[in-house]
């Protein structure tokens, strides 16, 4: 997030789209919520379910899948063709705007409303509102970045906000909800092929170089590596041999899973480091138990970029041990001796190679976190991004037009399939589906579609139905909801036994290599 | 903005900003004035009146949360007239229900028979689940009162049990209202509300339905809130005394808000969970997940030992030979293969600490940047 989760309610206007917040994020959601209900400020959602915040929202404007861009173009037509964007934010603080005009000029409401089906009056209501906001906010999540274009999407949001000067402000800013708790860290701490700690980047040779003398080594690899989803497709060509996985499900959140089962079992080894014998982890030839967070010490970084501590309160069960300490056991055994006392040396020593986290020290982040660029010890931590400049100084405006879904339905596959989370579960379900309780309020997978379409295909709540796409097939219950917009279906993720990513569509954004989990097609029959 | 002025309590100057309460200014200089329906954050009721003050000049006492203090005002906080008046409230509030606390039966005769009236209704031999934890019985003992001035009512609703995390009873509960409010405007949920007004009002959820045929998303605010025993967590109750309890604070392990959290443990064991108040970015509050998804930590399906697979199934291994293993098979797939026929998964689960050293494990012992984590999944 550019700015924190309680800058929130200073927001005049909170733009949310592709956030089911209220069940994702739900201690998040309740900013938004007394944003709208006490402090005045107005909601836009722009979602494709009726979910819960629409009952919070003045405007809701209902796209069709895949379609995000069409609809902030359209927004920036509006808002660039009526005058009300920020003329001396953009001409001091941005760069590419008349570019980036230029593209959106066909976007106008009326074309607008036959792409996204959003009809032209709230794409221009919409419009004004954000613009007219003394400080707006978006919010955004999986619904916009998990397509074959997720990245246009997020330049896009990006190039709303600039356009109206929203950025750098309390109440403003582009705001990402990460949906694991330390997906920021991992991400911070060069749990990425192409960068180090502090996305220094590993084709820097000063960068490298830098590392080699911290970490005492030589010949640190220079060319970025791959990424996961590529990594899955490599494996089942044979040119990938060995994966160590440690604390992650792929065989249940992958795309296309039957497809990335095949290739897992194509690895000459598999090593999975995890708190429970997973999906994955029945296909390792090694499996190494792991402290949960409940057992250790360390940090978290949160979606506000806020790096907070965890601590030991219980004992691990049996021989688990910390992740970092199998780690070293494991280098040290290949020739390289890693050793630590604990996990405030490690700490220590990120914070010496990683310039973003240099002022952060456990002493400092006892009772509150601090946000990260926190570059010096006296350093109060930087709540906002932005404020002054953009991290590459101006910031830049992308022109950038419409691409459709890579998949599309037809009449062998006639609905449209979109896959997210519950309220009482959480990603693939290894941890919440042990308490009994969740599992009473969510028993099993369920297949979401509005009245009418149940109507249509003559199915009643409750029913067991196949769900069939061009890779795969479930089974699972009809839930008939009012949160479905007719022509599109949408299942949870989390069940193994059902799993939808046997569905999904494993085309990946061409930059960011996210697959296109929002949008593919399906047909629906009654289970046999 | 609007200049500052000055006031005094218990004889000691203190300045304020015009539209402070006269609890705020207090409770910035650490005076204790009691409070019971009081929650932060939310719009003050003052419908408890626990925290009525003695305001000079004024013909009534005042409470203290929802009068404003005023330039030159002149406050006492715990004068005779102001103690007086708590105590009654706190007698009236003892005889309301079933508050066997063992504070009432002090003077009386019959703590016998209230008692095995409690344990009918409350199914439970032992005294209320959160003695020991309840701002109404400390309160009880701070005025010394004896809970039998007035006779005891009725309780006129039975308990619900029938959603697996909160337990409502109603024969505890003191009607403060801070449940609806942390329902309504902490966590805006809007799932409960007062119903059936004057005697027979109670706290009641979508046209007085059980909880879990609400709107009722079991985020535990109002069990956070309550100041009693009304509410209390279904696998907690007569489980978990505060004083057995270790609380250890910690960041919650689900999604990217990064709410701070209690883990109270009793017996090695993870108990309980609650919010850390007054602290960012959550000031207390949960969701169903953070507050009652724990059972994963003591789960019995919990990896205890490495596991080697041989001929298809998995056998129990000692680490050293798990370990040796690993390091082979990587440094020979490494040797033969070159390093970048490896891949790193590494998680957004584990600690940034684990992360930086999975990131270093992959560059500088196998060599290669193959490493990624679930980020875009």
């Amino acid at each position: 997030m550019t700015n924190t989760i309680g800058d929130i309610e200073d927001a005049d206007v909170i733009l949310v789209t592709g956030s089911n917040t209220t069940e994702n994020h739900p201690v998040l959601s309740r900013h938004i919520k007394r944003a709208v209900s006490f402090k005045g400020a107005k909601l836009i959602l722009v979602d494709p379910r009726r979910i819960k915040l629409a009952r919070f929202a003045h405007l809701w404007l209902r796209q069709n899948l895949g379609t995000d861009v069409v609809w902030i173009n359209g927004m920036m037509r509006v808002i660039i063709s009526e005058d009300l964007y920020d003329q001396s934010f953009v001409e001091t603080r941005t760069e590419g705007f008349d570019e980036m005009k230029k593209m959106v000029e066909k976007f106008t409401p009326e074309f607008v409303e036959e792409i996204t089906g959003i009809p032209a009056a709230d794409l221009v209501a919409a419009a004004r509102l954000y613009a007219g906001a003394g400080a707006a906010s978006i919010l955004y999540c999986m619904g916009i970045t998990q397509h074959s274009h997720g990245t246009d999407n997020v330049k896009s949001l990006a190039n709303l906000a600039m356009l109206c000067g929203h950025m750098g402000i309390p109440g403003g800013g582009v705001n990402p909800l990460r949906g694991q708790n330390n997906v920021q860290g991992a991400c911070d701490m060069g749990g990425l092929p192409n960068v180090y700690s502090g996305y220094q980047a590993v084709s820097d040779l000063a960068i490298a170089k830098k590392m080699e003398e911290a970490w005492g080594v030589t010949d640190l690899p220079t060319q970025p590596g791959l990424t996961v989803t590529q990594m899955v497709p490599k494996a089942h060509e044979g040119e990938f041999k060995a994966l160590y996985i440690i604390g992650e499900n792929p065989l249940v959140s992958d795309p296309d899973l039957n497809h990335a089962e095949q290739s897992l079992k194509h690895l000459d080894f598999l090593v999975v480091q995890d708190i429970f014998l997973t999906e994955t982890a029945e296909l390792a030839d090694v499996v190494l138990p792991a402290k949960s967070f409940a057992e250790k010490d360390g940090t978290f970084s949160n979606t506000e970029r806020r790096v907070q501590r965890i601590r030991k309160a219980v004992d691990p069960p049996g021989q688990a041990k910390d992740d970092w300490e199998i780690l070293c056991e494991v280098a040290t055994r290949m020739g390289f001796e890693m050793h630590y006392e604990d996990s405030e040396a490690i700490f220590n020593e990120l914070a010496r190679v990683t310039p973003s986290y240099a002022g952060i020290s456990y002493e400092r982040i006892e009772q509150d976190g601090l946000h990260w660029p926190c570059p010096t010890p006296g350093h109060p931590g930087t709540p906002i991004l932005h404020r002054e400049q953009f991290t590459r100084g101006k910031g830049l405006f992308h022109a950038i037009d419409y691409i459709p879904p890579a998949e599309q339905t037809d009449d062998d596959y006639p609905l449209y399939l979109t896959t997210g989370r519950v309220l009482y579960h959480y990603h693939t379900g290894t941890m919440t589906m042990k308490t009994d309780g969740l599992n009473e309020r969510v028993p099993e997978c369920f297949v979401e579609i509005s009245p009418k379409d149940a109507a249509l295909y003559e199915l009643e709540n409750g029913e067991r139905v196949e769900i069939a796409s061009r890779r795969g097939k479930i089974q699972a219950r009809i839930q008939v909801s009012d949160k479905a917009v007719s022509g599109t279906v949408f299942i949870p993720f989390h069940f193994a036994g059902a799993a939808a990513n046997r569905l999904t569509n494993a085309q990946l954004d061409p930059v960011s290599k996210i697959p296109e989990y929002k949008v593919c097609a399906v047909r629906l029959s009654r289970a046999a | 903005m609007a200049a500052e002025q000055r006031m005094v309590i218990n004889g000691n100057d203190f300045s304020f900003t015009p539209g402070e309460t006269i609890l705020d200014v207090a409770r910035r200089r650490d005076i204790d004035i009691p409070t019971l329906c009081h929650l932060k954050d939310a719009v003050p009721t003052g419908a408890c009146r626990i925290c009525v003050v003695d305001v000079q000049g004024a013909r009534n006492l005042l409470p203290a949360c929802v009068t404003p203090a005023a330039e030159n005002m002149i406050v006492l906080t715990e004068s005779p007239a102001v103690v007086r008046a708590r105590r009654l409230i706190l007698q009236l509030l003892l005889s309301s229900g079933n508050h066997n606390c063992a504070v009432r039966g002090s003077d009386g005769q019959d703590w016998t028979s209230f008692q095995l009236a409690v344990r009918s209704d409350d199914g439970s031999g032992e005294l209320c689940p959160v003695w020991g934890d309840c701002r109404l019985q400390g309160l009880a003992y701070r005025y010394q009162v004896t809970g039998e001035r007035f006779s005891a009512t009725e309780t006129a609703y039975p308990m619900e049990t029938v959603n697996p995390f909160i337990v409502r009873d109603f024969s505890r509960c003191i009607q403060c209202g801070r449940c609806v409010q942390a329902c309504n405007e902490i966590q805006v949920n809007n799932a409960i509300h007062v119903g059936y007004r004057g005697a027979k009002a109670k706290i009641i959820a979508a046209g007085d339905r059980p909880l879990k045929d609400s709107d009722c998303v079991f985020c535990g605010e109002c069990v956070q809130a309550c100041p009693v025993g009304a509410l209390v967590e279904k696998d907690a109750r007569y489980k978990v005394r505060p004083w057995t309890a270790q609380k250890v604070r910690t960041t919650c392990s689900y999604c990217g808000v990064g709410c701070q959290m209690y883990l109270h443990v009793q017996d090695e064991k993870v108990v309980k969970v609650s919010g850390v108040e007054d602290r960012t970015p959550n000031f207390g509050s949960l969701c169903v997940k953070g507050r009652f998804g724990f059972d994963f930590i003591h789960a019995p399906q919990r990896l205890t030992v490495p596991l080697i697979k041989e001929n298809g199934q998995f056998r129990e291994a000692q680490w050293e030979e798990a370990l040796d293993l690993v390091a082979q098979r990587l440094g020979s797939i490494k040797q033969s293969h070159g390093p970048d026929a490896i891949g790193v998964l590494t998680s957004a689960r584990i600690t940034n600490e684990e992360n930086y050293i999975a990131n270093k494990f992959a560059r500088a012992v196998l060599k290669t940047n193959n490493i990624d984590h679930c980020a875009r999944l």
